[in-house]
């Protein structure tokens, strides 16, 4: 049975509907691969003007259509198994093995760190020192120490991108409530165990968020190592093109380098993804509640 | 646990303090840090099954005294004796809620509330006692929840979930601080229904930290009166009203008339004269 609350006085003349709606911008209403594929297609229509008018010298930048004719070059010769496969194979080592020895030395560090008293007040203070360092002057010294081969890239890679996985690991232990310690507290729950059950899993948005950084950076480690530290990996044919101005080259180069990256990042966010699946970004942060 | 019967402090045959399960003498709380003085002197007995509340202010100490019984600080002085034994750190036979449910989201219900059982005794432990811990999800009202991961939960059906987690280890002594504040009213009046009956069902002893008079009154037998700077209890007032008791009685003289008893007391000890 409905209730009609109103009074009998107003009911004779109907009120106009109110219903309505908010509409959206027309630029919410356009699908996003469309939006993106226009930001690149002003992008490129500038780029050509500016290789047109000879607004940089035609040796430093070069064409769009070179460029996407150097691209096709690379991929055909990556497909048909040509001599960048090799050196594409090394770079990617290089980069899935150096994220690998970040992420044991980051999560290691960043427990240690996090949760003992002399990791937060004695070391904490040294790898903040470490990190204020320009990493890349090593180089040179892991060539020396580890040769010319894949260990050098490796060694530096991870010495990259160890750093923000470790403060991930640090902070991300910190992130449980204290409502969530005490309890645990209360069940007689060990240091491993509460390290274990509580600490780890409120922290893993955090430890992904170091991860999601140690992977962009572990690249960028992996092909700086190239550039200073020789080898026969992709950062060599980089130095190679431009060594000799073949700039088109280039850009196709590191339109694939940042293939790997992509792929890496796309992985830990897949991990990231089936392990927390529970957080939710809310505006107050942590959801312990 | 060994226990040497020569301290005088181990085991107390005192006649009066035989029926007492969480006895407390001039406990006193100062925080070093800030020099406050938290608690002072506060003394206490909670009976066997038996329901008690503290209510005051915010910042009058209850918090403080609530995780001083847990075993979670330790007092500045005084002493705190559970069924006779000293509190000197976390003890098994305690149950503890808070305001927030405090569910851990990467895990579903049934492992949420099994998780004390897990911690405690292994894995294999808490397998065994699933089906115990699905009887009382069931007796909670989650019946069919068991693997549902605590997002999904409504407010009131995560402090359900709660309560099955602090009553799966079949606790002695039930510590409540506000454990149904966040809720709305409506969903509030029914958990403290649903307390009552749990507490009488399992002859448990129950804590209540609250700042709500109405339901400190509907569920105690006995309410002790906080007063804030330093913290202290200024009123001790007994709830003679019979069991169960119905959220019906709410509208009762003698429901009325305890109701505005605390609140006197209340506005007396922290000073409000209106």
């Amino acid at each position: 049975m409905a209730i009609d609350a109103t009074p009998a006085s107003a009911q004779e003349a109907p009120l106009p509907s109110t219903v309505w709606e908010r509409k959206p911008s027309w630029i919410a209403r356009i699908p996003q691969p469309v939006l993106v594929l226009a930001v690149g297609a002003i992008f490129v229509a500038i780029w050509q003007v500016a290789f047109s008018l000879e607004l940089v010298s035609p040796i430093l930048l070069p064409s769009p259509g070179a460029t996407f004719n150097q691209i096709i070059v690379v991929g055909t010769n990556l497909l048909t198994g040509g001599y960048m496969l090799p050196a594409f194979w090394i770079t990617t080592q290089e980069v899935f093995i150096g994220f690998a020895v970040a992420i044991v030395i980051g999560i290691g560090l960043g427990v240690i760190v996090g949760e003992t008293a002399i990791g937060q007040k004695a070391i904490m203070p040294y790898l903040v020192a470490i990190n204020t360092m320009p990493k890349v002057a090593f180089a040179p010294l892991f060539v020396a120490w580890l040769g010319f081969g894949i260990g050098s890239k490796v060694a530096l890679a991870a010495f990259l991108a160890f750093f923000p996985i470790m403060v991930g690991t640090a902070a991300g232990l910190h992130a449980a409530d204290a409502n969530a310690r005490m309890l645990f507290q209360t069940m007689s729950a060990s240091r491993w165990q509460t390290l274990i059950h509580l600490k780890f899993p409120a922290g893993l948005p955090m430890i992904f968020a170091g991860l999601k950084n140690g992977a962009v950076l572990v690249v960028i480690g992996a092909i700086v190592g190239e550039y200073l530290g020789g080898g026969s990996g992709f950062g060599e044919l980089v130095r190679v093109a431009s060594s000799i101005l073949d700039t088109a080259r280039v850009f196709a180069l590191i339109i694939y380098l940042s293939l790997l990256g992509v792929v890496l990042f796309a992985l830990v966010s897949l991990l990231q993804r089936r392990l927390v699946f529970w957080h939710t970004e809310k505006a107050g942060g942590a959801s312990l509640d | 646990m060994t226990q040497t019967t020569s301290d005088p402090l181990r085991r107390l045959e005192t006649s009066s303090l035989a029926d007492d399960v969480f006895t407390l003498r001039h406990v006193s709380k100062t925080y070093a840090t800030r020099n406050v003085e938290a608690l002072k002197n506060v003394s206490l007995s909670l009976k066997r099954g038996s329901f008690a509340s503290v209510i005051g202010t915010s910042g009058c100490g209850k918090s403080t005294l609530l995780k001083i019984m847990a075993g979670l600080i330790s007092p500045s002085a005084g002493s705190v004796l559970l069924s006779g034994d000293p509190v000197v750190g976390t003890r098994r036979d305690i149950g503890l809620m808070f305001q927030q449910a405090t569910l851990f989201p990467w895990s579903t219900v049934i492992e949420n509330v099994l998780l004390p059982i897990r911690i405690r005794d292994g894995k294999a432990a808490a397998k065994a006692k699933r089906s115990e811990a699905l009887a009382l999800l069931d007796m909670a009202g989650l019946k069919g929840f068991e693997n549902v991961y605590p997002s999904e939960l409504s407010g009131g059906m995560a402090q359900r979930a709660a309560i099955c987690r602090m009553l799966v280890t079949e606790p002695e002594v039930l510590l409540l601080d506000e454990p149904f504040s966040a809720l709305d009213e409506m969903t509030r009046d029914f958990m403290n229904m649903e307390l009552q009956r749990i507490c009488q069902e399992r002859e448990a002893t129950a804590f209540l930290v609250t700042h709500s008079i109405v339901e400190a009154v509907i569920l105690s037998d006995v309410i002790y009166v906080m007063s804030p700077r330093p913290g202290r209890i200024t009123k001790v007032v007994e709830v003679d009203l019979p069991r169960p008791r119905t959220l019906d009685i709410m509208g009762e003289k003698r429901f009325g008339d305890i109701v505005a008893e605390v609140r006197a007391h209340l506005n007396e000890s922290s000073g409000h004269g209106h």
